[in-house]
């Protein structure tokens, strides 16, 4: 749990590489690896290159358009913020939901977290995973894998539409919806949409549980790479229920060391700032979280289907069980650190969002009609779930007049920058530490960086298209190679 | 039985981000029409799932917002295209059409793009006033194209542009 590589000692008599942006992660990044004359890595960091403005755009509002307003912070997981944020305003309004409204909540969530891990690992994460991270950069994507694995990219495909229709029959529209206002739903599920639902559901967890096999089949033909790649130690903090187990919607907040040791545990996260730090770094835009018990060297952490899965004690559905037991297994426990066991652990939770979204669909609550509550007016408000890349947090302060004064976002991608930073730097050391660079090595970094399935236009608030600019750079600053990729992903020399 | 439209127009963009709005807008304005025989469908992105928007179609059109286009607007045919970007956040039109034909095993609609010129889109702007004048110039010939939903016309269109005077 070093800061080695961080910050070089001598930076202006080394050469630059810039890696702009990442690509198949959502916004936009960059990386910088300083070397020297004989491409020794002196210094790897992961840049944000866009402003926050969020939290600016959000003050002055009344507070019951935030849920709405904030799905436009990101186009990839709107349901996230939809939701943290009416979590928030739960608070505000001093309601505790009625079970037709937390279920229909869960099951909107568990839509969405089933449409996003589908997405990454179908259509982001495959072509890395099935056809090697230096394979031809032409089929390194999905038309690459629609081609030689068809079956493959419809599987994700169809998983996504169907985690999207949940979305739209619970928020009320395909985007922009209603669904979670403040102490409540505004809608519950009709019995033609459960039916609907219901029709297709068994489909979508058999094709959960290939996707957890064919993930569980590429990391044991190589364990040793994929445990190795990126490797390094953490802590992992996420939610967990009360009882210890997974819960992505709602619990309190679980910490765990680098060795498996508690830090704190079923922590109630509306004081989430006596446990959690952000840290402004000069270098970057986006601010680094820390523990704050444990300090600023040693309390970062990760968040996210690894973290999750490794920090509760059982997930409530029984396959999704199984496969967390077979992955604690797998390897005497080693992969639990492993950077590339996100995407084992993503699918895993795939699986627990399709047998959950079963189980709720059976549930008669969702045709409750009792869907808003309310209580004592609070001035303050957070809301925690855990978003499909980490734990996301919402906090509001409110005035008299009911417009929002103060709001503060942490979300996911923030809480994973200084892992990701290390997954960076592990993986310059690890592939690229005195080599000549190509494209398949600078691939190796963006790897790391997908694992994270990162979001990097929530964490920035910010859109961009930038094409890819490498350039290496001589001491004195001057261009002496350079290699550039445009907005189609394709490399011009 | 459901029938599906056999015209589907989607426009994508945030509409919280400037002159990203242009398409929401559009299609906002053109859900107050009523227009028969036409779904409108919004989204903030393209993504892979709404290749299965485009089934059953006759004719598909795209609605965008562009930095690089021509003002006030572009109107051109797509081609399904292997493209490399898959960055998820900026799904080209014409990779949704080949990812159409990789999981449908057929040539996708027939379908089109109209990219309208945008200039800035930082969060919390409104529409620029050059965007909102494209806007307008988009709108009529949205209209035109609603009012003849032949694939035929549009091609006319396409080469020809529009006349205002005789929207």
């Amino acid at each position: 749990m070093t800061f080695a590589l961080e910050t070089a000692e001598h930076p202006e008599k080394l050469k630059r590489v810039v890696i702009e942006p990442v690509s198949r992660v959502e916004g936009h990044g960059k990386v910088t690896l300083l070397l020297d004359e004989n491409n020794r890595v002196h210094q790897a960091r992961f840049h944000i290159v866009e402003f926050r403005g969020f939290e600016k755009f959000i003050q002055g509002r009344p507070y019951w358009e935030v849920p709405v307003m904030v799905q436009r912070l990101c186009g990839i997981c709107p349901v996230s913020h939809h939701l943290a944020a009416s979590k928030a305003l739960d608070m505000i309004v001093g309601a505790t939901l009625t079970p037709t409204a937390e279920k229909l909540r869960r099951l909107m969530h568990y839509g969405q977290i089933l449409q996003s891990h589908a997405l990454h690992f179908f259509h982001l994460a495959s072509p890395d995973l099935l056809f090697g991270f230096g394979s031809d950069v032409a089929t390194r994507n999905i038309v690459g894998v629609a081609a030689a694995f068809p079956e493959i990219a419809k599987k994700g495909v169809l998983l996504r539409k169907y985690g999207q229709e949940i979305i739209r029959m619970t928020a009320g529209k395909r985007v922009h919806g209603t669904g979670a206002i403040p102490g409540g739903v505004n809608k519950n599920l009709s019995l033609a949409e459960r039916d609907t639902l219901l029709a297709d559901i068994e489909q979508m967890i058999a094709w959960s549980r290939d996707a957890v096999e064919l993930i569980k089949k590429v990391y044991s033909d190589r364990p040793d790479f994929h445990n190795g790649f990126g490797y390094y130690r953490s802590s992992f903090m996420s939610l967990v229920r009360g009882d210890g187990a997974l819960d992505l919607y709602h619990g309190g907040l679980r910490a765990r060391d680098e060795h498996g040791q508690t830090i704190f545990d079923h922590v109630d996260y509306s004081h989430y700032w006596d446990y959690i730090h952000e840290e402004v770094r000069p270098w970057s835009y986006m601010k680094f979280p820390f523990i704050r018990s444990r300090g600023r060297e040693e309390g970062w952490y990760r968040v996210g289907p690894l973290a999750r899965v490794n920090n509760c004690d059982f997930i409530p559905t029984p396959l999704a069980e199984a496969e967390r037991i077979a992955f604690k297994e797998f390897g005497g426990g080693s992969a639990t650190q492993a950077t590339l066991a996100y995407h084992w652990t993503r699918m895993i939770e795939m699986l627990h969002a399709a047998e959950s979204i079963r189980e709720l669909l059976h549930d008669g609550d969702l045709q409750g009609d009792d869907l808003v509550s309310k209580g004592e007016r609070q001035l303050r408000g957070v809301g925690v779930i855990e978003a499909p890349r980490g734990t996301l947090i919402h906090h509001y302060r409110i005035d008299e007049n009911e417009q929002i004064v103060r709001a503060n976002l942490i979300v996911s991608t923030t809480h994973n920058n200084h892992a990701m930073n290390e997954a960076v730097r592990q993986v310059a050391l690890q592939y690229l530490d005195g080599k000549v660079l190509t494209e398949g090595l600078l691939n190796h970094i963006e790897v790391a960086i997908r694992a994270f399935d990162p979001c990097l236009s929530c964490a920035t608030h910010a859109l961009g298209k930038m094409p890819l600019e490498v350039e290496l750079l001589d001491a004195e600053g001057a261009v002496i190679d350079q290699i550039a990729k445009n907005t189609s992903g394709q490399f011009c020399i | 039985m459901h029938l599906i439209p056999p015209i589907l127009i989607f426009g994508y963009g945030n509409p919280s981000r400037g002159d990203d709005a242009i398409a929401p807008q559009l299609l906002s304005r053109l859900e107050a029409l009523q227009i028969p025989g036409v779904e409108l469908v919004t989204d903030f992105q393209l993504q892979v799932e709404h290749a299965i928007d485009l089934e059953g179609r006759e004719l598909v059109l795209f609605i965008d917002a562009s930095v690089s286009g021509a003002a006030p607007y572009t109107f051109s045919r797509l081609l399904a295209q292997q493209d490399n970007s898959y960055t998820s956040h900026e799904m080209s039109p014409a990779a949704v059409l080949h990812v159409y034909r990789q999981i449908n095993s057929e040539p996708p609609p027939p379908s089109y793009l109209l990219a309208v010129h945008g200039e800035f889109f930082d969060l919390g702007e409104p529409l620029s006033e050059a965007a909102a004048t494209n806007l307008e110039a988009a709108f009529i010939l949205l209209q035109k194209l609603c009012a003849d939903q032949r694939k035929e016309a549009w091609e006319r269109l396409m080469v020809d542009g529009v006349d205002p005077e005789k929207v």
